[in-house]
């Protein structure tokens, strides 16, 4: 889900950003989030959603490339949708972020040893054993994922998915409800 | 302890059925008019309708509807409401929805559904409109239970007129509309609290505005919307900036006094484009940097800072990028910037603009005869001149757009409604009938060409039928005029599918029992204009004006606002 659309300010760099939102579990919520994505021609890197301590309000987590001013574009943007509680970019907030793989490798018994050796370095787990492959489960910080997945391509992946990030700030919680979308004054 | 019982009895209301709610809320958001089209899935509404006080135009098509109650929400300011059934009603209204949309303009739709338990089963006349309209609404809600409807239709009106206006779809199953709950009063909205220009970014936009040699405020409909105007007066008449507006904000500022400059922008003077280009600062309010406006985004005035006050902060930093940003309502912060800058004037600076001004004035085609002929923009200025600049305007979208743009001078806010980010033809016949409810007084003249006037002329029948009054002057020139123009000027004169035939106008007037009158010469105009303007019916007037006229000065799409095609003059050859 990456097009490059043309945002016409050419301002700083794109980096990774996560934001987090909070979203009314309604019907139609998430397809107007994504739609907001898509007609605006954000970058998303990935996009994770589910239930919250909060009956009624779901949790977005984003991933997405974009430099200063297209994340604050994309935060107020967010805020104009009626079913959005709160937006909050953690990106240089102390927060965690992990990520969950499953990886299908091939394994034949001779090599099965080796995979096994490395999947315990990365403190990866092995949930199912086949007679040529192994489904590997690992839940890490991005980079760390993406290690695991290159240091286990030389034997074979079948099969990968990944969830895409969620994220949660260190310390007390963000304030819960609405608070409007920060924008950036002067430069 | 009346009270008291009057209060319980407020509190405990009898059950009613969703139609009938439908029409509680509609009363208690003070709705007078709704413009709509009966059809199968919304009829247990209309047949609720008699027994509240909101009268019901019947539209000739959805669209129309649509843009009525656009119309009327951008001549009162307040919310326009229509109606139309599932499916095909619900599709018509599509083209209206995203004017208002583009526009901002406070809209609520109200459309029919199917049974919810068909829904999902392509049932007859089920689609999935809100769905169709979620890049084209501000929000949408599908209602499948009475006791949903008084909850979804209040906040459609609160989200509507809050914040920057937009449209609002609120879809109602049939079965919603028969079964029967008890009236709820509106919640308090969950409200984000509206953003302000912190105090420092106040200080920060004075700084630059009292060192400022060559500034110009860009006043877009954000100043209309914020009913700014009288604000907008006063900072200019403080700081001596001359101002200049986009199509939508003319009206804002008024056009007669001495620091107007008039539209920028495709088809703005060229002394306005050229004096952007050679600015120091662009105070920009209430406006979203469009493409028509700015022209090429790289060449546009790179030499100027900008200050970008606007109460949509996802407009800030989009197409242009902000020194200073103000977001926030328009009012407020006017409010606070007025007493944080110094009294000054620009004398050399207005004086200079003043000069180019002149020029421009020589070209214009004002100054040249009309050598027998019928000329667009001498139909608008004699327009101007006879209504006294008074009128109310509603135009179409195309050349006698922009034409009105430049030659009617427009001095109060709300004295034009046009299509603006959008551009849809169409718009103005409907756009003005909706326009006549809000403004029962004024004078309307519905300005629309030959092209745009076909595209909803059936709206005629709905004045013949309501007895409303509007004054159509249509330009006709027997082409799809502005796309001719690009024909001229970009493909090589080659005018594929843009001449046009039309119907008899002023037979067509006659045929609903309507005025009709045709101007072939300018000597004409004056009897015409006062025939109109007696007849106390809708009036249709069919301006016979020359076929290959041009609108001046242009701006290609996406080049450099000082490369504009001028008009031909004498001097330059």
């Amino acid at each position: 889900m990456s097009h490059d659309s043309a945002f016409a300010i050419p301002s700083g760099e794109r980096t990774s950003r996560t934001l987090i939102a909070h979203l009314e579990d309604r019907p139609g919520a998430l397809n107007r989030v994504v739609s907001l994505f898509r007609r605006r021609g954000f970058n998303i890197d990935s996009l994770t959603v589910g239930r919250t301590e909060r009956p009624g309000v779901s949790r977005l987590t984003l991933v997405v490339q974009a430099d200063d001013e297209t994340a604050t574009r994309l935060e107020a943007n967010l805020y104009k949708l009626v079913d959005v509680l709160d937006v909050e970019d953690v990106t240089h907030a102390p927060a965690v972020a992990r990520e969950l793989a499953f990886i299908k490798v091939r394994a034949a018994p001779e090599r099965r040893t080796e995979v096994l050796q490395l999947c315990e370095a990365f403190r990866a787990r092995v949930v199912d054993v086949g007679p040529a492959s192994l489904i590997v489960e690992s839940t890490g910080a991005q980079d760390k994922l993406d290690s695991l997945i290159e240091v286990l391509r030389p034997f074979g992946i079948l099969e990968l998915v990944r969830t895409g990030a969620v994220a949660m700030a260190r310390g007390a919680p963000a304030i819960p409800f609405p608070e409007a979308a920060s924008t950036e004054v002067g430069t | 302890m009346s009270n008291a019982v009057a209060i319980q009895q407020e509190t405990i209301p009898a059950a009613k059925t969703g139609a009938q709610i439908v029409w509680e809320v509609l009363v208690r958001e003070g709705v007078e008019v709704v413009f709509g089209y009966p059809g199968g899935a919304i009829m247990p509404t209309y047949d609720a309708m008699p027994a509240y006080p909101v009268r019901h135009v019947l539209v000739r098509h959805e669209q129309g509807a649509a843009h009525m109650a656009d119309g009327y929400a951008r001549a009162s300011g307040k919310v326009g409401v229509c109606i139309a059934t599932s499916g095909p009603g619900a599709t018509n209204l599509v083209t209206g929805i995203a004017t208002a949309m583009m526009d901002s303009s406070p809209v609520v739709c109200i459309t029919g559904q199917v049974g919810s338990t068909m829904l999902g089963s392509d049932a007859f006349q089920e689609i999935d409109i809100t769905g169709i309209t979620l890049p084209i609404t501000k929000h949408n809600y599908l209602v499948t239970r009475a006791e949903d409807v008084s909850g979804a239709l209040h906040e459609a009106f609160h989200i509507a007129r809050s914040g920057r206006p937009g449209p609002v779809l609120v879809d109602i199953t049939k079965d919603a509309q028969q079964g029967s709950a008890r009236y709820e009063a509106p919640r308090p909205p969950r409200q984000r609290p509206a953003q302000r220009a912190p105090d420092i970014a106040i200080r920060r936009a004075a700084a630059l505005i009292d060192a400022a040699e060559r500034p110009i405020i860009l006043a877009g409909q954000g100043v209309l919307k914020a009913e700014a105007s009288e604000l907008l007066r006063e900072f200019v008449e403080k700081t001596g900036i001359p101002v200049a507006a986009t199509l939508l904000g003319l009206g804002g500022f008024p056009a007669s006094h001495p620091l107007s400059l008039g539209m920028m922008g495709m088809h703005g003077e060229a002394f306005v484009n050229t004096s952007l280009q050679e600015a120091d600062l662009l105070v920009a309010l209430g406006m979203r940097f469009d493409d028509r406006v700015t022209g090429k985004l790289q060449t546009f005035a790179v030499g100027a800072k900008k200050i970008h006050a606007e109460i949509d902060p996802s407009e800030i930093n989009k197409n242009v990028h902000a020194d200073v940003a103000l977001p926030g309502d328009l009012r407020h912060t006017l409010e606070q910037l007025i007493p944080a800058v110094r009294a000054r004037t620009r004398g050399p600076w207005v004086e200079r603009i003043a000069v180019r001004k002149a020029e421009v004035a020589r070209r214009d085609v004002q100054s040249s005869g009309s050598e027998g002929k019928l000329l667009a923009p001498h139909v608008l200025h004699d327009l101007w001149r006879l209504t006294e600049g008074k009128a109310l305007v509603v135009t179409d979208v195309g050349q006698h757009q922009m034409w009105e743009a430049q030659y009617y001078k427009h001095d109060r806010p709300r004295s034009l409604i046009t299509s603006g980010g959008l551009g849809t033809m169409g718009f103005a016949l409907p756009a003005a009938i909706g326009a006549r409810f809000a403004r029962p007084d004024d004078e309307i003249w519905v300005v629309v060409g030959d092209g745009g006037f076909q595209m909803t002329a059936c709206e005629l029948t709905t004045c013949a039928q309501e007895g409303l009054k509007v004054n159509v002057a249509i330009i006709n020139n027997g082409y799809l005029g502005m796309v001719r123009q690009w024909q001229e000027f970009f493909y090589n004169r080659r005018y594929v599918a843009t001449p046009l035939r039309s119907p008899d106008f002023v037979e067509l007037a006659k045929a609903h029992g309507l005025s009709g009158m045709r101007v072939t010469r300018r000597e004409e105009i004056p009897e015409a204009v006062a025939r109109a303007r007696a007849d106390a019916g809708t009036v249709v007037i069919d301006f016979r004006v020359e076929q290959e006229e041009a609108v001046y000065p242009m701006v290609p799409a996406n080049a450099d606002l000082r490369d504009m095609i001028r008009r031909p003059f004498e001097e330059d050859e």
